[in-house]
């Protein structure tokens, strides 16, 4: 058991101030233990917004000592004792009260990029992908979103007037996701990334990758590879060169063009007739019965 | 009855403000430390790099029966001044221009000016933007790399390409050094020469456009296994890019402070064989 | 789209200076988790006007915590795997009182809901040849389980959250406006249902960030709130989990079914202290993970019941052969169904072979190599080494039971997931009948993709069925918003936090895994007393993000729910699943025929015995006569010997 002084801000958007509480804290306990037990016992009107208290949902997230942490993922025995802890609401977003934010931008941004795009000509159950191409987007799915990494970038943390133009960490992670999804039929994220989303105000200082509780490896796993992605088709010379060259819809990169990766595009050159088999080459039909295990079930 | 519109909660704009915390920050570790460790450290290097490269002496190391090293600063020596057996592309470059170098200096040093390692480091220790997570940079305005000068930044990969030339000069330079005019022979000047080398291939080929080109493009991974399995090896590397960007940054500093101990005549090169 | 409108309440109100915010919506989902985002996205494909109801931020629901993954027959493994061999383990492990139709239902319609998922973009992990990769759990007989490492909840919840994003872009692209047909309305509470003539015309509740009253006018409400764990200690619900869902239910006149049946997940973390009850995936088993006592004995074996007596290894050697050839050997005991796991570390603990916090040792550190722990349970690594400071790569794991699920809820058919009340549906956790007296891992997960798309169809044709839509009545309005502004307008009373712990140490300590008359008895006394201390309780400060006023008004719904679970507890006189009596310790082929009905007559809950809709002939075929005879009773077994005329088999269900 050891006593901690708490300093945890109080207020709402008219304005607030730090205020101290001193709490007994026991073994193994987390600053959001601690939170509520200021709850239960000193201030039942303290505003901490929280959820699963397992690092899973996100919902925790906060500043403690001037750095953005889940509260139930800081351990108290990271703490000097008698260390004062100082608890305060993440900065970059509206403060509703307390240590609770308005974190709808984010929900905000999320809307506004495109969702995944089913590739056509596959039903429900036909989907088949290797684990190789599927680790790269699995990494960024493990986002919980705790929007952490946007509450520390500076480019909106310290610049209100770029929250417009730059959609932050948690989306460039989106993006690459899909980028990388083997079987998203857009092809048009770069750009999207590039023109959109502000992916060139990030200046790689890697903040969200230090703050993120998942370890996702934001900066070098989906910033740099989106942002060498849009050198591919913006920067090259080469490729530059050819658009003035070839026609622009037969570009990748380009909204409508071809989405399948080196397969040929015509007849002629492929090697065989007719389209490649959206089921994968290897598959003959009809299928074998018995070896279906699904049934339809009648309407109701 | 009134009869106003209810705003739609998810679009409502940031009316509401943020928390009104008068500290600039509230870290208390000390977060000034790395910043200060880089700024000490780049600028250590650059001012011997500068002050090396400008002085024109001590570069190049002669002895015995053509015994010879040369600093990576100043290879490929291509300017007229240079000692003839050092040059490995001529020398056609008048006398005034500087460096000797001239090919491959201001090469090197964009690759580590724009590579995403170095961009990090003195972003944030010579800018400020941010000095460390979580506290505010100093800047009242802040476009990132989306106009002229910064997104310059996105030619690194034409000056990756461009260090792995460089690199291949290296190279060739560090094996030459083995044979003098009796044949193959080695000193401790070697071995530097040579464990230099190969950190700089590390840090070369460990770059992020160079992750990129050979295998982080695909989408389909599956469909190429050798790039894959040469992508995963170079991913491993990349997680050590910062280290290495630091150590080979160290190592040149060695090596040239080396060679150019034994060429002032400080003390001698100990030879192993021959 | 302008009939959202906000409106003073109308006079002669107690209170005619609160404005009510008033939206009008086709069906409204109440619960933003897997079943409530699967409901809204059927309502929306049907074109109803759709709101969706989250008590916490989108994307955060308690799904997110499900780890195991989503039990469906694909068959991508081992094709032996088909609907039928799933439904056979789904009623057994059910203890064979399952809505045997929604267990049918589930079985056949998984493959389908998952696969859809990967329309939506969900990533699972893949086979070889590039399909869904399926794993192993307990209770199920075939590698099952759809699964992304240990985080499938997450997927989940991730992937509907964007389904509904990427529904909402094209209500942009078409009428100009994200929120044209679907919306979400996050950190919303509601509080109570408004039923008018029967029929449900809307819902009413608060924003949790503003304190303001929001009320809907909507003809049919799916609900799909989740769970009760809030109302005991140890758990690993999250504090959304107060039964909302069960209680607007009982109030607006739907009834519940099987409260009494609580699963207690065995493995939840046990130290330290704060995150006790913190869930640790049954996959730890499923990988490879064994449980020892603290003499170092793997306890488990001592503990399988006859019933399952063939289907378990009986050596070491057998179990540890399971994992690479599960074709020729017997499984693990330590992947027992959860109910008996749990009871068998709760003995284990009580014979004073536990550790010093109240656990046993799960260990995987001496089974497989770091690496393999590293990348087959990444989520549970690091739960570890940031809660506990453990490293599970070279310790074992200490752990005890934790309230983990409800099998009981609302009373739905099992076709249109429509409960008692007209308008009123119900999917997810807080519907009953498809885990009869115990859930098998995975099948929550599935059980809410299923049932929580057949919620939103059947609500969107119900509303296509009016000819009117049922009005809000003024009055009820007005008395809903007396009861939310209560707690925050007492002069005097308790602390809401105070009386909550005390419910929770009724419910852990007189209603928990073993369960006895004079017990029960007590918990029923206390709780009643605590009913009126629920009903007086107080909340100081505002009404913005206020967490005591909103314990307040979830306490209301704790407190009856506790109420139904404890009443039917001390009815049911046997233990099956997740109810154990130890007055009655066996199951009893008569108790097997009855659902125990709670409703709630006046502010009384009431009991009423209903028998279990009976499974027919070609389903029963499924199974083997001597297993049968566990569950079923004589005359039951009687009338299957007697011949009839039609067929069984592979048309089993076809005929509903």
């Amino acid at each position: 058991m050891a006593r901690h002084t708490f300093r945890v801000w109080r207020g709402d958007a008219n304005g607030g101030q730090l205020s101290d509480y001193e709490v007994e804290v026991n073994e193994g306990e987390v600053v959001l233990d601690v939170l509520h037990r200021l709850q239960a016992t000193q201030t039942p009107d303290l505003a901490v917004r929280w959820n699963c208290k397992a690092g899973k949902c996100g919902s925790c997230s906060m500043e403690i000592n001037g750095k953005p942490k889940l509260a139930c993922m800081t351990r108290m025995s990271t703490f000097a004792d008698g260390e004062t802890v100082t608890v305060t609401p993440l900065r970059t977003f509206p403060v509703i009260r307390d240590l609770v934010t308005d974190v709808s931008f984010n929900f905000q941004k999320l809307r506004e990029m495109p969702a995944f795009a089913p590739p056509p000509g596959l039903k429900p159950g036909e989907y088949r992908m290797q684990q190789v191409d599927v680790e790269r987007s699995q990494e960024f799915r493990k986002c919980i979103e705790c929007f952490l990494c946007q509450n520390v970038c500076h480019v909106i943390r310290d610049h209100e007037e770029n929250k417009p133009a730059f959609s932050g960490p948690r989306l460039f992670i989106r993006a690459a996701e899909l980028d990388m999804h083997p079987l998203d039929a857009r092809t048009d994220r770069k750009e999207f990334a590039k023109e959109e989303q502000g992916l060139g105000y990030c200046n790689i200082t890697k903040c969200c990758t230090e703050v993120c509780p998942e370890h996702i490896k934001i900066t070098d796993n989906a910033i740099i590879p989106m942002k060498e992605r849009v050198v591919d088709n913006r920067y090259d010379p080469l490729v530059w060169l050819g658009r003035k060259i070839f026609r622009r819809d037969q570009m990748p990169g380009y909204l409508g063009g071809p989405t399948q990766e080196r397969l040929p595009v015509s007849e002629i050159v492929a090697d065989r007739a007719g389209a490649n088999s959206p089921y994968g080459d290897d598959i003959t039909f009809p299928l074998p019965t018995e070896s279906l295990t699904y049934e339809h079930t009648k309407e109701d | 009855m009134t009869t106003t519109s209810a705003e739609p909660a998810a679009a409502r704009p940031a009316l509401g403000r943020r928390a009104a915390i008068s500290a600039k920050h509230l870290r208390t570790d000390r977060w000034w430390v790395e910043p200060v460790y880089t700024v000490v450290g780049l600028s250590a290097w650059l001012i011997w790099g500068l002050v090396h490269t400008l002085l024109i002496r001590d570069y190049y190391f002669i002895e015995g029966p053509g015994y010879h090293y040369l600093t990576p600063f100043f290879s490929p020596c291509v300017n007229v001044e240079c000692p003839p057996d050092s040059a490995l592309l001529g020398r056609w470059a008048p006398s005034w221009v500087l460096p000797y170098a001239i090919l491959s200096l201001p090469l090197l040093l964009l690759f580590r000016l724009t590579c995403y390692y170095y961009r990090r480091a003195y972003y944030r220790s010579y800018w400020l933007s941010p000095p460390a997570c979580a506290v505010p940079d100093g800047h009242a305005k802040y476009t990132g790399e989306t106009r002229f000068p910064l997104i310059m930044q996105n030619l690194h990969r034409y000056a990756f390409y461009a260090a792995v030339l460089v690199s291949i000069i290296n190279t060739i330079d560090a094996v030459r050094s083995f044979w003098g005019t009796e044949g193959f022979g080695f000193g401790l000047g070697n071995i530097l020469l040579v464990g230099n080398v190969v950190l700089l291939w590390a840090y070369t080929i460990s770059c992020h456009s160079c992750r990129h080109i050979v295998g982080g493009r695909l989408k389909h991974f599956s469909r190429h296994p050798v790039r894959y399995r040469a992508w995963t090896f170079i991913s491993r590397l990349n997680t050590r890019h910062k280290e290495l960007a630091w150590i080979t940054l160290g190592t040149l500093a060695l090596v040239d402070i080396y060679i150019l101990a034994i060429a002032a005549g400080w003390f001698s090169d100990p030879r192993f064989f021959n | 789209m302008t009939d959202n409108t906000q409106t003073s309440a109308a006079s002669p109100a107690p209170r005619a200076q609160e404005t009510v915010e008033r939206h009008r919506y086709d069906v409204l989902v109440i619960g933003a988790g897997g079943a409530g985002l699967r409901a809204a996205i059927e309502a929306r494909l049907a074109g109803k006007r759709t709101a969706i109801i989250s008590k916490s931020l989108f994307g955060k629901a308690h799904t997110v915590m499900a780890e195991g993954g989503a039990a469906a027959a694909m068959g991508n493994v081992n094709p032996n795997d088909n609907w039928m061999v799933h439904f056979r383990d789904t009623m057994r492990g059910g203890k064979f009182l399952n809505n045997y139709r929604m267990a049918e239902l589930h079985a056949k319609e998984a493959p389908e809901r998952v696969w859809e998922l990967e329309t939506y973009g969900a990533l699972f992990d893949r086979t070889k040849d590039g399909k869904i990769s399926q794993r192993n759990f307990g209770g199920h007989e075939y590698p099952r389980l759809a699964h992304v490492g240990d985080r499938t909840g997450l997927e989940l919840i991730r992937t509907l959250q964007q389904k509904i994003v990427s529904l909402q872009q094209e209500d942009k692209a078409e009428l100009g406006d994200y929120e044209a047909r679907v919306r979400v309305f996050a950190e919303c509470t509601i509080t109570d249902l408004l039923v008018t003539d029967g029929r449900i015309a809307g819902a009413i509740g608060y924003y949790r960030e503003s304190g303001k009253i929001v009320l809907f006018e909507a003809p049919a409400i799916v609900l799909a709130t989740g769970g009760v764990g809030k109302a005991y200690k140890v758990t690993s619900n999250s504090w959304e989990y107060t039964g909302d869902g069960h209680a607007l239910a009982l109030r607006a006149g739907a009834t519940l079914i099987n409260m009494e049946f609580l699963q207690f997940h065995p493995t939840g973390m046990v130290w330290p202290p704060s995150v006790r009850g913190i869930l640790v995936t049954e996959s730890v088993r499923g990988d490879g993970g064994v449980l020892r006592n603290t003499e170092g004995k793997r306890f488990m074996f001592d503990y399988v019941p006859d019933v399952f007596r063939s289907q378990y290894a009986e050596t070491e050697e057998e179990a540890d052969r399971w994992y690479t050839d599960p074709d020729n050997n017997r499984r693990p005991p330590e992947l027992l169904p959860r109910d008996e796991v749990a009871r068998a570390i709760n003995a284990e603990v009580k014979a004073g072979r536990g550790t010093p916090a109240g656990g046993v040792y799960l260990d995987v550190s001496s089974r497989l190599p770091a690496e393999v722990i590293l990348k087959k349970l990444p989520s549970m690594y690091h739960q570890f080494k940031e809660l506990a400071d453990v490293d599970i790569t070279k310790q074992p794991m200490e752990v005890g039971p934790t309230c983990h699920y409800i099998m009981g809820g609302v009373e739905v058919d099992a076709d249109t997931a429509a409960t008692m009340v007209p308008g009123l549906f119900a999917a997810g956790e807080v519907s009953g009948g498809m885990h009869g007296s115990n859930r098998l891992g995975g099948n929550s997960l599935s059980d809410l993709l299923v049932f929580g798309k057949r919620a939103g169809e059947h609500a969107a044709k119900y509303v296509d069925s009016l000819s009117e839509r049922p009005a809000v009545r003024p009055t009820d309005v007005q008395a809903a918003i007396g009861t939310i502004l209560a707690p925050l307008t007492r002069a005097e009373g308790e602390n809401p936090y105070a009386v909550w712990h005390e419910l929770q140490d009724v419910m852990q300590s007189l209603v928990g895994i073993i369960r006895r008359k004079h017990e029960l008895e007590e918990a029923i006394k206390r709780l009643e007393e605590l009913r009126p201390r629920v009903a007086s309780v107080k909340a100081t400060g505002g009404r913005r993000f206020n967490p005591g006023w909103h314990l307040a008004l979830d306490l209301r719904n704790m407190i009856v729910v506790s109420e139904c679970v404890a009443r039917a507890a001390l009815e049911r006189e046997e233990s099956r699943g997740g109810h154990t009596r130890e007055d009655f310790p066996t199951m009893d082929p008569k108790w097997r025929r009855l659902n125990l009905v709670c409703s709630l007559v006046g502010d009384q809950v009431t009991l009423t015995p209903k028998p279990v809709p009976k499974m027919p002939r070609e389903l029963l075929a499924l199974f083997d006569k001597a297993e049968l005879k566990k569950y079923l009773t004589p005359e039951e077994l009687a009338e299957l010997d007697e011949p009839s005329e039609s067929t069984g088999g592979a048309e089993a269900g076809r005929s509903n």
